[in-house]
């Protein structure tokens, strides 16, 4: 036993996959305690908010401020402040008279603006232009002129007579140290469709996923393991039995059964729990066959002979002398299982067919929202790719133990 | 702890008896095995009577495939008889229940072939003697007692149970594992024990040990001894009877000295003449 495990930790495969899952589960148990709270809680009003760190505007006006002088300050402003759209209009209106912008790089503030002032004149008429548009670029003008002067902005707050008062000045050069600030909020993945902080539920849904994974696995690998020890060591007509049951839920594509059987519960009755079950009673077919193999390769061994000599019952035949002999290649089945079981909540949510959308967060029914809100198409990938990224690296790092364990128990495996 | 041949031991021809007076223990009429169906159909033992009496030393020799391992687990009962009867004791045989087959096991035991695929390897050595103790029912006596058992079956064979307590069966030589399942036979005294070519996977030096332990055994207890192998010398040395068996029928039976000095059947002449034997040219015409 002890042998094994060393030999099991010296597998490099195994402990890659190891430590990749043991550090998803660190991460499931320690940023709860960073960060506590409802993880379904709309904390954004719009859809989709960009991941980043967001300072509270109302508190930035009251807080202490301090004097920075940065070179480059003003042309950041001009340069947050111009519009795409903005500048294609001016490089517009510099090709209508006769200018070549040709090498001028549009996203280049500075560069632009200066070709901007040398050549812009109000009273000019570029051909083909209505006054309205003229207007346009005499508005445009004004606005870039006031932003590069070092002018002065005024907050005021109505008070309870309704008179104006003045709260503060704002210079261009006030900075505010978001230290100082007391709400500011760093959403690492920016929010989803509903507002949500996306890492606080990916963090929740990741844990119900591993949770429907393991119920789902035990389920099917119990089920499985139950029915091929049975219909292996007995053999004759319980097998034939047997076989005829797992050789109809075999031909029968488990994934439609899944899909049926879900959409029979109805969504009110489909909590992550009733699903996990519902997924681990299709999926045990083939822990059933592998099983049933390997137990008719150890029933005629001389142990078990012996052991039926010794007058042992069937349950204890089973239990001592054949499930440890096939309890590595149950645990290896196992943990594919629970591998199986994640990516088919994954599908089924997908579907609209996971647990109830109220209750739980899961990384299917991360997706099916972004889905159903066109994220991939709005290019919110902080949406989906944190989901897609994580049951890969879920069923990836159970995939890779499984590996390094075949490995180990099966040498001839070994490279 | 390792050596097997660590007791000077003989096999010698005086330990035959005559035995063709006592009663019958192990008879059978018609016995026959079909594995398969149909075309599939193989015919493993065919219609073969025997009847082995009480203290006998029968051998069964056949080469590889001829239906002796088949007629074993028949005899033990872990294998269905597809035609004929089985009689134990002048009756017919009934191991239809699981408390019937517990009680026909506790008259019949057998050692396997390969001691490495004999023993539960997550079992311990205790476990193995102490089960053999709880089936002949002294799973109510004082530990004491049962260690007093099990070391006096240890050192029936040789071994020192103080020394294999808490070991596992694999950390154990080949042959060592061999007289531990002879000590294991000791302690269950069955009226008929099955030896399926218990010496087959052993170094020739410790052959002689575990077969002399195998005699002794059967003089203390009393027990019928069927030896299942494919060594026509060795089967001349130490049975008192000798059945030929060929394609799952029996060719020859009779007492060792007339089945083995003047035999009938060719195959009994081919099966003499493949043994080989020192200080002579090794004839090999009669090889198929």
């Amino acid at each position: 036993m002890k042998n094994t495990l060393r030999q099991i930790f010296h597998s490099s495969k195994f402990v890659a996959g190891f430590i990749i899952f043991v550090g998803i589960l660190l991460l499931l148990i320690i940023y709860p305690l960073i960060n506590p709270g409802n993880p379904l809680e709309m904390i954004g009003v719009g859809t989709f908010a960009e991941p980043g760190t967001y300072v509270s505007v109302y508190d930035t006006v009251t807080t202490e401020t301090e004097t920075l002088k940065l070179p480059d300050a003003a042309v950041k402003r001009l340069g947050n402040v111009l519009k795409e759209a903005d500048r294609q209009k001016m490089a517009d209106w510099l090709s209508a008279m006769e200018i070549d912008v040709s090498g001028l790089d549009l996203s280049d503030t500075d560069a632009l603006l200066a070709v901007w002032k040398e050549n812009y004149d109000e009273t000019a008429r570029p051909a083909g232009m209505t006054k309205a548009e003229r207007n346009y670029y005499k508005r445009l003008n004004a606005s870039l002129g006031s932003l590069g002067s070092a002018g002065k902005m005024t907050v005021t707050e109505k008070d309870s007579s309704g008179e104006e008062q003045v709260v503060a000045t704002i210079g261009t050069e006030d900075y505010v140290n978001v230290k100082d600030v007391p709400n500011t909020k760093n959403l690492v993945l920016g929010t989803d469709n509903f507002g949500r902080d996306v890492l606080k539920e990916l963090v929740s849904a990741a844990g119900t996923s591993i949770f429907i994974g393991l119920i789902a696995g035990a389920v099917a690998t119990v089920i499985g393991l139950l029915l091929g020890l049975l219909s292996g060591y007995l053999g004759g007509l319980v097998d034939d039995i047997i076989m005829f049951i797992t050789n109809i839920f075999t031909v029968i594509p488990g994934f439609v059964l899944l899909i049926l059987i879900s959409y029979s519960i109805g969504q009110d009755k489909r909590g992550a729990p009733v699903v996990a079950l519902v997924i681990g009673l299709t999926s045990w077919t083939w822990t059933a066959r592998s099983v049933r193999s390997q137990v008719i390769s150890l029933r005629n061994r001389d142990h078990v002979n012996l052991s039926r000599l010794s007058g042992h019952g069937l349950f204890r035949i089973l239990a001592t002398d054949i499930l440890p002999y096939i309890a590595s290649y149950v645990v290896m089945a196992f943990i594919l299982q629970v591998s199986s079981g994640i990516l088919a909540e994954a599908q089924l949510s997908l579907l609209g067919l996971g647990p109830k959308t109220t209750e739980v967060p899961t990384l299917g029914l991360m997706m099916n929202w972004a889905m159903l809100y066109s994220a991939h198409l709005n290019g919110s990938w902080w949406a989906y790719f944190p989901v897609i990224l994580m049951i890969t690296l879920i069923s990836f790092s159970l995939n890779l133990m499984n590996t390094g364990l075949d490995q180990v128990f099966n040498p001839t495996l070994r490279d | 702890m390792k050596t097997d041949n660590d007791n000077t031991s003989t096999v010698s021809l005086d330990r035959r008896r005559d035995v063709s007076q006592n009663p019958l223990c192990l008879s059978g009429k018609g016995v026959t095995r079909i594995f398969g169906s149909g075309s599939k159909q193989n015919v493993a033992v065919d219609h073969v009577d025997f009847e082995f009496r009480e203290g006998e030393l029968v051998s069964i020799v056949g080469e590889s495939g001829s239906g002796k391992t088949t007629l074993s687990k028949m005899l033990l009962g872990l294998l269905p008889v597809s035609e004929g009867e089985i009689f134990f004791r002048g009756a017919p045989r009934d191991i239809s229940t699981r408390k019937k087959k517990k009680e026909y096991w506790k008259n019949i035991q057998a050692i396997f072939q390969d001691p490495f695929s004999s023993f539960n390897v997550f079992n311990k050595i205790d476990t193995v003697l102490l089960d053999c103790i709880n089936m002949t029912g002294g799973k109510s006596l004082p530990m004491e007692k049962k260690t007093e058992m099990m070391t006096e079956a240890c050192s029936f064979v040789n071994l020192k149970f103080a020394e294999l307590t808490n070991k596992y069966p694999f950390e154990l030589s080949g042959g060592q594992m061999q007289r531990l399942m002879i000590a294991r036979i000791f302690l269950l005294k069955p009226k008929i024990l099955l030896a399926d070519e218990p010496t087959s996977m052993i170094d020739a030096c410790s052959r002689a040990t575990i077969l002399d332990m195998l005699l002794n055994l059967r003089d203390e207890i009393g027990m019928t001894v069927i030896f299942i192998t494919h060594d026509i010398g060795l089967a001349y040395y130490i049975s008192d009877t000798v059945y030929i068996m060929e394609h799952g029928k029996f060719v020859e039976h009779g007492s060792a000295d007339e089945v083995i000095l003047t035999p009938k059947a060719p195959y009994t002449r081919r099966l003499i003449s493949d043994v080989p034997k020192i200080h002579e040219a090794w004839d090999l015409s009669t090889v198929e």
